[in-house]
């Protein structure tokens, strides 16, 4: 299946700013960071379609995982 | 006491005179300084139904015993006053490096009453003060007025100042200092202008003493590393200030767009924090003290200053429907050299621009070679100009802010504000915590009066779900106490990302020389919040305006990643009155009061 990826401020070094990515049935949220070679630790705010959403949760195709390293305040 | 100056400066402006007294110690002890001792001494000098512009009303300029001090982002002042915006009591609260100079001047207040007959700027150089004319900068903006004043002032003296919005009485006039700090919100610039008070300078040559300098330095040095150590203040302020939520808050589909009608911008990337850093960007800037340095400082086509903050570049940019980041920088600019608050003077061109759609301004109205559309960038900077010189029929009404504006034209509920104040960047429909906050702020539509946002969406510290309302009233009575202690100390509230009230209550203790607990310290912040509580409902300001715009209660989010939701308010409202301690009605039983020590 295929999920779209966002990627914000410091994450978007060397990453880009959105990509494709092509997963296994059944694939979490997890092994989508795992794959674009994402540490657990610098990730603050993980959204699944805008919604805060668990790590571990199994992704459908067509999903938007959005990801953001410790930011904010204001 | 350390820590304190033990000094008050009031200045009579009516005849030109002044004076130095004590400062109480036992009061600065309940109500710690800056806007909890400012709100004391305003309850107890100033009839809270006085008119904000009267020569009744004062204003009180006050730091905390923490002001000046080596405590981190230790730099803030606050301006406390009647507000001629909201009605309500008002505290601004600015950085820079303005407060921390004006302990080292020997005060911690200054308090200013009555009004000049002519324009007069005041020169505070330690105990030498004086009054002067000021008829060679009325009418100039900040930075020129700020130019003109160094050359009369002692090296390196802060200036702070009002723009010609504060001096045409606009009621979202700021008062600034260091050129582009702003103690922005609730009109005080307005005031100052009422009073016939350009400027204030000044200078100073000692140092605020300290108890126990030893445990000051422990407890120092662990906050630092805290502050280094945690993601927000160590990683994401620094690097990205607070811009980089733009992204965030949008992704999350609660950020309110075109006038809170939508949610979701989806032009956001043009506005973003990542956006700014890479393409105009100059330098980071940092108040006294501060390791933090969330400031920033940016140029687009010939113009730069400071700023700007995420606050600006959402009322700018999405609740005007704009995607221009120069325009935005531009905007920014304006409101820092006319001295207007940017939340509130960006909300109210969004106001003005649904007034247009609505068709209750007409194409006949509007001034030549400018329009009212959402989306129309230019434009947006002219009315920005216009609003805060006071020009032209719209520019004029603007300047009122957007509630009386929207009266004028016959339709106030484009008016996003809550008591008046205009609401800043996070729709309350997806983040109930929040709503309750905007609903409950003593000075009005406010995020900085319990930031919710940090638990509710960032995280901190720890994670709520933003859609749900078990135990939200709970957490905003905590953050509205700890947020009032900290207001009150002299502290950059950021720093709350990363210290509690215990780490709060270290500080206060080698400081000051007197044991605080965390607990002590959130009982002050509920002292305080009582006491101005009380002080709004003797000006009228009656329950019933613990409320939202009606759009924010009864309109669904109509599209993205929070449709459906509305604010829950009702439901959250009587939970909040109750731990508070407050009668169903949302006054404050005489129990409380008596408990806290706060006189009915
Ligand atoms: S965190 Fe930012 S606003 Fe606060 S004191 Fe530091 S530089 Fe100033």
């Amino acid at each position: 299946m295929e999920i779209k990826v966002k990627l914000f401020a410091t994450l978007r070094e060397n990453r880009g700013k959105e990509v494709s990515l092509e997963l296994k049935e059944g694939a979490t949220a997890e092994d989508a960071l795992k794959k674009l070679e994402i540490p657990k630790k610098e990730v603050a705010i993980l959204m699944i379609n805008g919604r805060d959403d668990d790590p571990g949760k199994e992704l459908k195709s067509g999903d938007l995982l959005s990801i953001f390293p410790p930011v904010g305040g204001g | 006491m350390h820590g304190y100056r033990g000094k008050i400066l009031r200045v009579n402006l009516t005849d030109h005179t002044w004076k130095v007294e004590d400062l109480d110690e036992k009061k600065a002890l309940s109500y710690i300084g800056g806007r909890g001792l400012g709100s004391k001494i305003m309850a107890e000098e100033v009839d809270p139904n006085v008119d904000a512009f009267s020569p009744e009303n004062k204003v009180i300029i006050a730091t905390g015993p923490l002001t000046g001090t080596p405590t981190p982002a230790g730099g803030r002042y606050m301006v406390v006053t009647k507000s001629p915006l909201s009605g309500t009591i008002a505290s601004s609260n600015s950085g820079g490096y303005w407060g921390s100079e004006l302990k080292f001047a020997g005060y911690d207040l200054i308090i200013l009453e009555g009004k000049s007959p002519k324009p007069v700027n005041v020169f505070i150089e330690d105990d030498k003060v004086e009054l002067r004319d000021a008829s060679h900068v009325w009418g100039k903006i900040v930075s020129e007025t700020t130019e003109a004043l160094a050359k009369e002032a002692p090296d390196k003296a802060k200036i702070l100042c009002i723009g010609p919005a504060g001096e045409k009485l606009s009621k979202i006039a700021a008062v600034m200092n260091d050129i582009n700090r702003a103690a922005g919100r609730s009109g005080v610039g307005a005031v100052l202008g009422s009073k016939n008070l350009k400027a204030i300078v000044v200078k100073g040559s000692s140092k605020p003493t300290i108890a126990n300098p030893d445990k000051l330095k422990e407890v120092t040095k662990a906050a630092r590393q805290n502050i280094k150590d945690n993601g927000v203040t160590g990683q994401g302020l620094p690097t990205y200030g607070t811009a980089v939520l733009v992204n965030i808050i949008n992704e999350g589909g609660v950020f309110p767009t075109n006038n809170f009608q939508t949610t979701y911008f989806d032009k956001a990337e043009n506005i973003s924090g990542e956006h700014l850093a890479e393409n105009f960007l100059i330098k980071r800037e940092s108040c006294f003290a501060c390791p933090i340095a969330c400031g920033r400082y940016a140029k687009a086509d010939d113009i730069e200053g400071g700023g700007p903050e995420y606050e600006t570049i959402w009322a700018f940019g999405a609740a005007c429907g704009v995607s221009d980041m120069k325009e935005v920088i531009k905007a920014n600019y304006w409101c820092n050299e006319l001295g207007l608050d940017t939340i509130s003077a960006g909300v109210t061109i969004a106001a003005a621009m649904e007034l247009y759609q609505r068709g209750k301004i007409k194409d006949n109205d509007i001034d030549e070679g400018l329009s009212l559309k959402f989306g129309d960038a230019k434009s947006m900077v002219e009315w920005t100009k216009k609003m805060g010189n006071r020009e032209g029929m719209i520019g004029d009404k603007m300047a009122e802010g957007s509630h009386r504006m929207g009266e004028h034209f016959g339709m106030p509920e484009v008016a996003m504000a809550v008591k008046k104040l205009e609401l800043p960047a996070y729709d309350p429909r997806g983040i109930q915590g929040q709503g309750l906050q905007y609903a409950t702020s003593n000075r009005g539509g406010c995020h900085v009066r319990g930031y919710m946002i940090s638990p509710e969406i960032l995280g901190l510290p720890q994670k709520l779900d933003r859609f749900a309302i078990d135990g939200k009233a709970e957490w905003v009575k905590i953050f509205q106490d700890l947020t009032a202690y900290i207001d009150s100390a002299g502290l950059c509230l950021f720093t709350s990302f990363a210290i509690d009230a215990k780490g709060y209550a270290d500080m206060i203790s080698a400081v000051i020389g007197q044991e605080f607990s965390d607990a002590d310290i959130l009982e002050a912040g509920d002292r305080i919040w009582n006491l101005e509580r009380n002080y709004n409902l003797k000006a009228g300001i009656d329950p019933s305006q613990d409320t939202l715009p009606k759009r924010l209660l009864e309109d669904p989010i109509p599209d993205g990643p929070s449709k459906g939701n509305k604010s829950r308010l009702s439901e959250m409202l009587p939970i909040y009155y109750n731990i508070r301690g407050w009668d169903e009605s949302g006054i404050p039983k005489p129990e409380t009061l008596q408990k806290l020590q706060v006189e009915a």
